[in-house]
């Protein structure tokens, strides 16, 4: 017998919370190894950590007064130099104050609209496919409807509705990119339903609830995690692209936005890379990492992927 | 063996079951008494599709909604048909549970096992310590004879026979007093098989639980059981001590199953290996008279006028043939 602690000999000497708390941090360890094996899991994660410290740490790396325009100190359009290592906007601001002030919003926006679209993807999911029947057919059509609508418009529609701002363009990509989660649920709901595990439960005495909570809900997180990292790809792109379209909120910098003065104000003609690869690159090196993230969450997360790689 | 002072622990009666599909309804059981006592087992035999799963379902009222149930089927002297929905969780499990037929598939696999082990205490018996919850599996898991460390490993890194003794250990986690085994052998090899028959038999003795087992497999159940019904197309056709019906059946299909069996040292077996020609009946419609009569080799014209009933044949025996006092 090995050292792990064995249920019924050693409870009387500890007690159950320490065991359950022992037991929980071990499991913990144990994923944490198995994702550590996974090597592009580990880069995304390097390089998700390295923004999100940047986003936390923006005030401490680049200050504020940065971003003013009447504060601005460089000049127009100024190629990267040792003062302005990337260069600088149309309005003499250092294009990598902004990048790293864009980076809050653009994750933070990213993060808000993908629990937004993920919480309510799942829950329809789980109920339309759980509950069939009236309830659950209403919730099916509903998320066909929320599919059929072109995104963009009805993101645009929202966004002019609501007033530009950073919780209105969080909102918009939630309640606009969840029904392909939702569908994604639903099926995987429908097959697990049938499962004898869950007439077991059933018969077990189980309640609905219950069997939603111990046996389906579980059975789905894998494919929420693994769709979250897909969303947040998604979020992020479509915060990019209502920025870009001038959507967002006008008093914040944000990637998004930053690629649409870019454009204003003729960066590609000019020739002024400067302005424009950075935040493009910071997009795709973001967006890919989350998907990296993902894909070995989901190899550690469902035990029956495990070690076969 | 005797019933306790409190009536017998499962009592059926009368129960009929039809399933309402798109192509009509199926009376997939008709007209079921049956009973089981403390420490008794009872088995069900029959061939697929003669109605032994719906039976065992309805026990605890798991068959589909659309199914119509007729009749009573009593646990502990109450009526689980016309129970209210809260009694009825109760009774779930914790008065009666059921041991599935296809192990694999009745645990989950992203599951632990002990964990599963614990989903019927924690449901029945909220109030207990997560330590107490952890030795009682470490037990039931030794009482299968599964070591229990065991609770660790998920389904799939358990063989097939681990997997129904886990299956096993589950029914027994809120000791209840009736066990309903759904065919709990049919997708194991001879040698786990008789395994996990040893548990069960040593279990029903140890505990004294009453159990009603189904299977398809007559040499098992005459091992195993003290009474035997055979059920065709839905009815109980014969009643009866288990190596009674298994040695000198009454019923015609009684003793084609018997017969299916070559018995070991008898030549003849070897030579003129038995078996049942034709299919079961199509529920859908049965024939007017005896719904085993076009596979009969023993039919007359009488069995085609009415559905025989079941009678009795003394010393606790009981056979649905008009044919059984003749020759």
């Amino acid at each position: 017998m090995s050292a792990e602690v064995q249920p019924g000999e050693l409870t009387p000497r500890i007690t159950a919370r320490q065991l359950s708390r022992r037991r929980r941090r071990a499991a913990w360890r144990d994923g944490w190894t198995q994702f550590r094996r996974h090597r592009s899991g580990m880069v995304g994660l390097v390089v998700l950590a390295f923004f999100v410290l940047l986003a936390v740490a923006a005030p401490l790396i680049a200050h504020a007064d940065g971003l003013e325009v009447t504060r601005a100190t460089g000049g127009v359009l100024e190629p990267p130099s040792a003062g302005y290592w990337l260069g600088t906007d149309d309005k003499g601001r250092s294009v990598l104050t902004l990048l790293i002030w864009g980076t809050r919003v653009s994750l933070l926006v990213g993060l808000l609209a993908t629990v937004i679209s993920m919480v309510i993807g799942t829950l329809v999911g789980l109920l339309s496919g759980y509950f069939g029947g009236r309830a659950g057919a209403v919730l099916f059509r509903l998320t066909e409807w929320f599919l059929v609508i072109p995104f963009l418009p009805l993101a645009i529609v929202l966004a002019t509705v609501l007033g530009p701002s950073l919780l209105t363009i969080a909102f918009v990509i939630g309640v606009t990119s969840w029904p392909g989660t939702a569908l994604l649920i639903r099926s995987q709901t429908l097959s697990i339903k049938e499962r004898a595990y869950l007439e077991r439960a059933r018969a077990l005495g189980g309640g609905r609830w219950h069997q939603i909570r111990r046996h389906i809900l579980p059975n789905v997180m894998p494919m929420v995690f693994a769709n979250t990292t897909l969303t947040v790809t998604i979020a992020i792109l479509a915060e990019t692209t209502l920025s870009f379209l001038g959507l967002g909120d006008p008093t914040r910098i944000s990637w998004g936005s930053m690629l649409d003065d870019a454009y204003t104000v003729g960066a590609i003609t000019t020739g002024s890379w400067w302005f424009i690869v950075p935040p493009g690159v910071c997009v795709v090196l973001v967006v890919l990492s989350f998907n990296l993230v993902g894909q070995a969450l989901e190899d550690v997360l469902d035990p029956r992927l495990r070690g076969r790689r | 063996m005797t019933e306790s002072e409190h009536g017998p622990l499962l009592s059926i009666e009368g129960l009929s079951v039809t399933y309402r599909t798109g192509a009509g309804e199926v009376p997939a059981v008709r007209e079921v008494d049956l009973t089981v006592g403390r420490g008794e087992i009872v088995g069900v035999a029959g061939e697929s599709g003669c109605g032994k799963s719906t039976l065992a379902s309805s026990v605890l009222r798991l068959q589909p909604p659309s199914a119509k149930v007729e009749g009573r089927v009593l646990v502990h002297g109450q009526d689980v048909l016309t129970m209210n929905w809260g009694d009825l969780r109760a009774l779930r499990w914790a008065g009666a549970s059921i041991v599935f037929q296809g192990a694999l598939h009745s645990l989950n696999p992203v599951q632990r096992v002990g964990r599963q082990l614990a989903e019927p205490i924690e449901l029945h018996e909220p109030a207990l310590a997560r330590g107490t919850v952890d030795g009682r599996i470490g037990e039931l898991l030794e009482q299968v004879g599964l070591p229990a460390e065991r609770a660790a490993s998920y389904p799939h890194q358990l063989s097939g026979g681990q997997r129904q003794r886990v299956m096993i250990a589950m029914a027994l986690a809120c000791r209840p007093d009736l066990v309903i085994a759904d065919e709990p052998t049919t997708a194991l090899d001879v040698m786990v098989q008789s395994q996990v028959l040893g548990v069960l038999s040593g279990l029903v003795a140890e505990l004294g639980v009453g159990m009603l087992f189904i299977s398809h497999d007559l040499s098992v159940l005459a091992d195993l059981c003290d009474r035997i019904a055979v059920m065709y197309a839905g009815r109980v056709v014969e009643m009866g001590a288990a190596d009674e019906i298994f040695t000198r059946p009454l019923h015609p299909y009684a003793a084609a199953l018997s017969a299916a069996f070559p018995r070991i040292g008898d030549p003849a077996a070897r030579y003129a290996p038995a078996g049942l020609g034709g299919d079961p009946p199509d529920l859908r419609s049965l024939p007017p008279g005896c719904s085993f009569a076009p596979r009969c080799t023993r039919v007359v014209e009488a069995c085609l006028a009415a559905e025989p009933p079941l009678e009795d044949h003394g010393a606790g025996r009981s056979a649905a043939c008009i044919r059984v006092g003749e020759s």
